[in-house]
Protein backbone atom coordinates (compact mmCIF):
# COMPACT_ATOMS: atom_id res chain seq x y z
CA UNK A 1 0.00 0.00 0.00
CA UNK A 2 1.17 3.66 -0.61
CA UNK A 3 1.45 5.20 2.19
CA UNK A 4 2.68 9.26 0.75
CA UNK A 5 -0.58 10.33 1.08
CA UNK A 6 -0.80 9.73 4.72
CA UNK A 7 2.99 11.20 5.43
CA UNK A 8 1.71 13.93 3.31
CA UNK A 9 -1.29 14.78 5.46
CA UNK A 10 0.79 14.25 8.57
CA UNK A 11 3.32 17.00 7.53
CA UNK A 12 3.11 19.78 9.38
CA UNK A 13 2.49 22.84 6.96
CA UNK A 14 -0.61 20.66 5.51
CA UNK A 15 -1.81 19.45 8.92
CA UNK A 16 -1.47 23.31 9.87
CA UNK A 17 -3.84 24.24 6.63
CA UNK A 18 -6.02 21.24 6.71
CA UNK A 19 -6.88 22.42 10.42
CA UNK A 20 -7.70 25.78 9.87
CA UNK A 21 -10.49 24.47 7.13
CA UNK A 22 -10.98 21.74 9.03
CA UNK A 23 -12.56 23.98 12.17
CA UNK A 24 -14.56 26.21 10.49
CA UNK A 25 -16.10 22.87 8.51
CA UNK A 26 -16.72 21.48 12.34
CA UNK A 27 -17.52 25.04 14.32
CA UNK A 28 -20.45 26.15 12.29
CA UNK A 29 -22.64 22.69 12.17
CA UNK A 30 -21.34 22.39 15.78
CA UNK A 31 -22.82 25.53 16.57
CA UNK A 32 -26.18 24.82 14.73
CA UNK A 33 -26.33 21.76 16.52
CA UNK A 34 -25.89 22.77 19.50
CA UNK A 35 -28.76 26.10 19.26
CA UNK A 36 -31.38 23.47 17.61
CA UNK A 37 -30.27 20.96 20.72
CA UNK A 38 -30.73 23.97 23.50
CA UNK A 39 -34.28 24.77 21.71
CA UNK A 40 -35.41 21.33 21.68
CA UNK A 41 -34.38 20.58 25.15
CA UNK A 42 -35.35 23.67 26.90
CA UNK A 43 -38.50 24.38 24.87
CA UNK A 44 -40.02 21.73 23.00
CA UNK A 45 -39.49 18.11 25.02
CA UNK A 46 -41.89 17.54 27.51
CA UNK A 47 -40.90 17.54 31.68
CA UNK A 48 -40.16 13.97 32.88
CA UNK A 49 -42.43 12.11 34.67
CA UNK A 50 -40.62 11.62 37.42
CA UNK A 51 -38.01 14.39 37.51
CA UNK A 52 -39.77 17.64 35.80
CA UNK A 53 -38.08 19.88 34.27
CA UNK A 54 -34.75 18.63 36.20
CA UNK A 55 -34.22 16.08 33.76
CA UNK A 56 -32.98 18.98 31.23
CA UNK A 57 -29.87 19.29 32.81
CA UNK A 58 -29.26 15.98 30.72
CA UNK A 59 -28.84 17.87 27.82
CA UNK A 60 -25.43 19.54 28.98
CA UNK A 61 -24.69 16.39 31.23
CA UNK A 62 -24.57 13.42 29.24
CA UNK A 63 -22.82 15.53 26.19
CA UNK A 64 -19.89 17.12 28.73
CA UNK A 65 -19.72 13.06 30.31
CA UNK A 66 -19.44 11.48 26.90
CA UNK A 67 -16.78 14.16 25.26
CA UNK A 68 -14.90 13.66 29.09
CA UNK A 69 -14.23 10.13 27.78
CA UNK A 70 -14.66 10.72 23.99
CA UNK A 71 -11.67 13.20 24.04
CA UNK A 72 -9.54 10.65 26.67
CA UNK A 73 -9.99 7.80 23.71
CA UNK A 74 -8.92 9.95 21.31
CA UNK A 75 -6.15 11.33 23.34
CA UNK A 76 -5.00 7.69 24.31
CA UNK A 77 -5.36 6.69 20.64
CA UNK A 78 -3.20 9.34 19.55
CA UNK A 79 -0.58 8.29 22.34
CA UNK A 80 -0.16 5.20 20.66
CA UNK A 81 0.12 6.03 17.27
CA UNK A 82 2.47 9.07 18.27
CA UNK A 83 4.40 5.87 20.36
CA UNK A 84 4.94 3.26 17.79
CA UNK A 85 4.82 4.95 14.24
CA UNK A 86 6.83 8.04 16.13
CA UNK A 87 4.65 10.48 14.08
CA UNK A 88 4.74 14.09 16.27
CA UNK A 89 1.59 15.32 15.11
CA UNK A 90 -0.30 12.23 16.76
CA UNK A 91 2.03 13.62 19.91
CA UNK A 92 -0.07 17.32 19.13
CA UNK A 93 -3.14 15.66 18.57
CA UNK A 94 -2.68 14.03 22.37
CA UNK A 95 -1.38 17.37 23.94
CA UNK A 96 -4.36 19.78 21.87
CA UNK A 97 -6.96 17.48 23.32
CA UNK A 98 -5.76 17.10 27.18
CA UNK A 99 -7.04 20.39 28.46
CA UNK A 100 -10.53 20.57 26.54
CA UNK A 101 -11.02 17.31 27.83
CA UNK A 102 -10.29 18.08 31.31
CA UNK A 103 -12.73 21.12 31.06
CA UNK A 104 -15.38 18.57 30.23
CA UNK A 105 -14.91 16.34 32.74
CA UNK A 106 -14.75 19.41 35.16
CA UNK A 107 -18.70 20.08 33.81
CA UNK A 108 -19.58 16.84 33.50
CA UNK A 109 -19.05 16.47 36.95
CA UNK A 110 -20.16 20.14 38.28
CA UNK A 111 -23.56 19.26 36.37
CA UNK A 112 -23.91 15.88 37.53
CA UNK A 113 -23.35 17.27 41.36
CA UNK A 114 -26.11 19.98 40.86
CA UNK A 115 -28.09 16.94 39.09
CA UNK A 116 -27.91 15.21 42.47
CA UNK A 117 -28.97 17.51 44.82
CA UNK A 118 -32.44 17.93 44.07
CA UNK A 119 -32.88 14.00 42.42
CA UNK A 120 -31.06 12.14 45.31
CA UNK A 121 -30.96 14.16 47.91
CA UNK A 122 -26.94 14.89 47.90
CA UNK A 123 -24.24 16.82 45.88
CA UNK A 124 -22.05 13.76 46.10
CA UNK A 125 -21.43 10.22 46.95
CA UNK A 126 -18.45 7.98 46.85
CA UNK A 127 -19.61 5.86 44.49
CA UNK A 128 -18.02 4.09 41.90
CA UNK A 129 -19.51 5.91 38.86
CA UNK A 130 -18.49 9.56 40.14
CA UNK A 131 -15.65 8.51 41.76
CA UNK A 132 -14.01 6.95 38.35
CA UNK A 133 -15.35 10.38 36.49
CA UNK A 134 -13.34 11.99 39.07
CA UNK A 135 -10.32 9.96 38.55
CA UNK A 136 -10.70 10.51 34.58
CA UNK A 137 -10.15 14.49 35.55
CA UNK A 138 -7.05 13.92 38.08
CA UNK A 139 -5.86 11.52 35.08
CA UNK A 140 -6.53 14.64 32.27
CA UNK A 141 -4.46 16.94 35.29
CA UNK A 142 -1.67 14.12 35.32
CA UNK A 143 -0.86 14.25 31.57
CA UNK A 144 -1.35 17.68 31.60
CA UNK A 145 1.31 18.28 34.44
CA UNK A 146 3.67 15.31 33.32
CA UNK A 147 3.78 16.98 29.66
CA UNK A 148 4.30 20.38 31.54
CA UNK A 149 7.08 19.55 33.98
CA UNK A 150 9.49 17.65 31.30
CA UNK A 151 11.43 20.17 29.03
CA UNK A 152 12.94 17.95 26.34
CA UNK A 153 9.87 17.92 23.85
CA UNK A 154 10.21 14.30 22.78
CA UNK A 155 10.78 12.89 26.33
CA UNK A 156 7.04 14.71 27.29
CA UNK A 157 5.59 13.17 24.65
CA UNK A 158 6.55 9.72 25.74
CA UNK A 159 5.96 10.12 29.14
CA UNK A 160 2.48 11.44 28.76
CA UNK A 161 1.95 9.20 26.35
CA UNK A 162 2.54 6.53 28.48
CA UNK A 163 0.44 7.84 31.13
CA UNK A 164 -2.49 8.51 28.98
CA UNK A 165 -2.68 4.92 27.82
CA UNK A 166 -2.31 3.27 31.19
CA UNK A 167 -5.29 5.21 32.13
CA UNK A 168 -7.62 4.17 29.44
CA UNK A 169 -8.44 0.93 31.46
CA UNK A 170 -10.54 3.81 33.30
CA UNK A 171 -12.87 4.26 30.19
CA UNK A 172 -14.76 0.87 31.00
CA UNK A 173 -14.68 1.41 34.22
CA UNK A 174 -16.55 4.77 33.92
CA UNK A 175 -18.74 3.22 31.19
CA UNK A 176 -20.10 -0.14 33.34
CA UNK A 177 -19.74 0.88 36.60
CA UNK A 178 -23.40 1.83 36.71
CA UNK A 179 -23.57 -2.15 36.10
CA UNK A 180 -21.41 -3.72 38.13
CA UNK A 181 -21.73 -1.92 41.20
CA UNK A 182 -25.02 -0.40 42.92
CA UNK A 183 -25.03 3.21 42.63
CA UNK A 184 -27.37 6.29 42.63
CA UNK A 185 -26.55 6.85 39.11
CA UNK A 186 -29.29 5.58 36.60
CA UNK A 187 -28.23 3.56 33.86
CA UNK A 188 -26.72 5.00 30.48
CA UNK A 189 -30.31 6.30 28.21
CA UNK A 190 -28.35 5.90 24.66
CA UNK A 191 -26.67 2.71 24.77
CA UNK A 192 -30.31 1.15 25.20
CA UNK A 193 -31.95 2.96 22.07
CA UNK A 194 -32.71 -0.61 21.01
CA UNK A 195 -35.49 -0.35 23.47
CA UNK A 196 -35.95 3.47 23.92
CA UNK A 197 -35.77 4.15 27.06
CA UNK A 198 -36.70 7.74 26.38
CA UNK A 199 -39.82 9.34 24.05
CA UNK A 200 -38.25 10.78 20.88
CA UNK A 201 -39.41 14.16 21.36
CA UNK A 202 -36.85 14.35 24.66
CA UNK A 203 -34.14 11.84 23.10
CA UNK A 204 -33.71 13.76 19.58
CA UNK A 205 -32.56 17.03 21.07
CA UNK A 206 -30.44 14.50 23.04
CA UNK A 207 -28.73 12.88 19.80
CA UNK A 208 -28.66 16.39 18.61
CA UNK A 209 -26.42 18.02 21.38
CA UNK A 210 -24.27 15.09 21.28
CA UNK A 211 -22.93 15.71 17.63
CA UNK A 212 -22.99 19.34 18.49
CA UNK A 213 -20.54 19.01 21.39
CA UNK A 214 -18.28 16.17 19.87
CA UNK A 215 -18.15 18.02 16.31
CA UNK A 216 -17.40 21.31 18.61
CA UNK A 217 -14.29 19.46 20.03
CA UNK A 218 -13.16 18.82 16.84
CA UNK A 219 -13.49 22.71 16.34
CA UNK A 220 -11.72 23.44 19.37
CA UNK A 221 -9.63 20.47 18.50
CA UNK A 222 -8.29 22.11 14.80
CA UNK A 223 -7.58 25.53 16.28
CA UNK A 224 -5.64 24.22 19.51
CA UNK A 225 -3.52 21.61 17.08
CA UNK A 226 -2.66 24.23 14.73
CA UNK A 227 -1.78 26.71 18.22
CA UNK A 228 0.60 23.09 18.68
CA UNK A 229 2.25 22.73 15.19
CA UNK A 230 3.61 26.42 15.03
CA UNK A 231 4.67 25.80 18.89
CA UNK A 232 6.37 22.77 17.84
CA UNK A 233 7.93 23.83 14.51
CA UNK A 234 8.84 27.40 15.45
CA UNK A 235 12.10 26.84 13.59
CA UNK A 236 11.24 25.45 10.58
CA UNK A 237 11.42 27.30 6.92
CA UNK A 238 7.72 26.64 5.72
CA UNK A 239 7.01 28.96 8.68
CA UNK A 240 9.20 31.48 8.10
CA UNK A 241 8.18 31.65 4.21
CA UNK A 242 4.26 32.20 5.62
CA UNK A 243 4.49 33.83 9.10
CA UNK A 244 1.98 31.12 10.30
CA UNK A 245 -0.58 32.75 8.23
CA UNK B 1 -42.39 33.11 30.10
CA UNK B 2 -42.15 32.89 34.04
CA UNK B 3 -43.29 29.38 34.14
CA UNK B 4 -40.76 28.61 31.61
CA UNK B 5 -37.69 29.91 33.85
CA UNK B 6 -38.74 28.87 36.93
CA UNK B 7 -38.42 25.47 35.11
CA UNK B 8 -41.27 23.35 37.95
CA UNK B 9 -39.06 24.71 40.60
CA UNK B 10 -36.19 23.69 39.78
CA UNK B 11 -34.43 26.53 38.40
CA UNK B 12 -31.93 26.80 40.94
CA UNK B 13 -30.83 23.42 39.51
CA UNK B 14 -31.35 23.72 35.70
CA UNK B 15 -30.23 27.31 35.11
CA UNK B 16 -27.01 26.93 36.81
CA UNK B 17 -25.80 23.57 34.98
CA UNK B 18 -26.64 25.17 31.41
CA UNK B 19 -24.89 28.19 32.90
CA UNK B 20 -21.47 26.43 33.50
CA UNK B 21 -22.05 24.69 30.10
CA UNK B 22 -22.47 27.86 28.34
CA UNK B 23 -18.80 28.95 29.86
CA UNK B 24 -17.00 25.88 29.58
CA UNK B 25 -17.76 26.08 25.73
CA UNK B 26 -16.94 29.96 25.20
CA UNK B 27 -13.97 29.37 27.46
CA UNK B 28 -12.30 26.78 25.24
CA UNK B 29 -13.19 28.41 22.07
CA UNK B 30 -11.63 31.55 23.85
CA UNK B 31 -8.21 29.92 25.19
CA UNK B 32 -8.12 27.92 21.80
CA UNK B 33 -7.64 31.19 19.84
CA UNK B 34 -5.96 33.27 22.11
CA UNK B 35 -3.28 30.40 22.04
CA UNK B 36 -3.35 29.81 18.05
CA UNK B 37 -2.80 33.92 18.20
CA UNK B 38 0.05 33.98 21.04
CA UNK B 39 1.33 30.91 18.39
CA UNK B 40 1.85 33.07 15.81
CA UNK B 41 2.55 36.30 16.83
CA UNK B 42 5.94 34.20 18.28
CA UNK B 43 6.71 32.72 14.80
CA UNK B 44 5.75 36.05 13.07
CA UNK B 45 8.51 38.12 16.13
CA UNK B 46 11.07 35.11 15.73
CA UNK B 47 11.11 35.06 11.75
CA UNK B 48 11.20 38.79 11.58
CA UNK B 49 14.15 38.49 13.81
CA UNK B 50 16.10 36.00 11.67
CA UNK B 51 15.52 38.64 8.90
CA UNK B 52 16.80 41.19 11.13
CA UNK B 53 19.95 39.12 11.94
CA UNK B 54 21.09 38.40 8.14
Amino acid sequence: MNWTWFHKLASPPHAYRIAGSLAAWFGWPAFLLIIAGLYGGLILAPADYQQGDAFRIVYVHAPSAWLSMFIYGTMATAAVIGLIWRIKLAHAVAAASAPIGASFTFLALATGAIWGKPMWGTWWVWDARLTSELLLLFLYAGVMALRASIDDRDRADRASAVLAIVGVVNLPIIHYSVYWWNTLHQESTLTKIGKPSMAGEMLWPLLVMLLGFTLYYGAVLMVRLRAEILRRERDASWLRAGAGS
Amino acid sequence: MNEFFAMGGYAAFVWPCFLLATVVLVWNVVAARRLLEAARSRVVRSSNAVKDGS
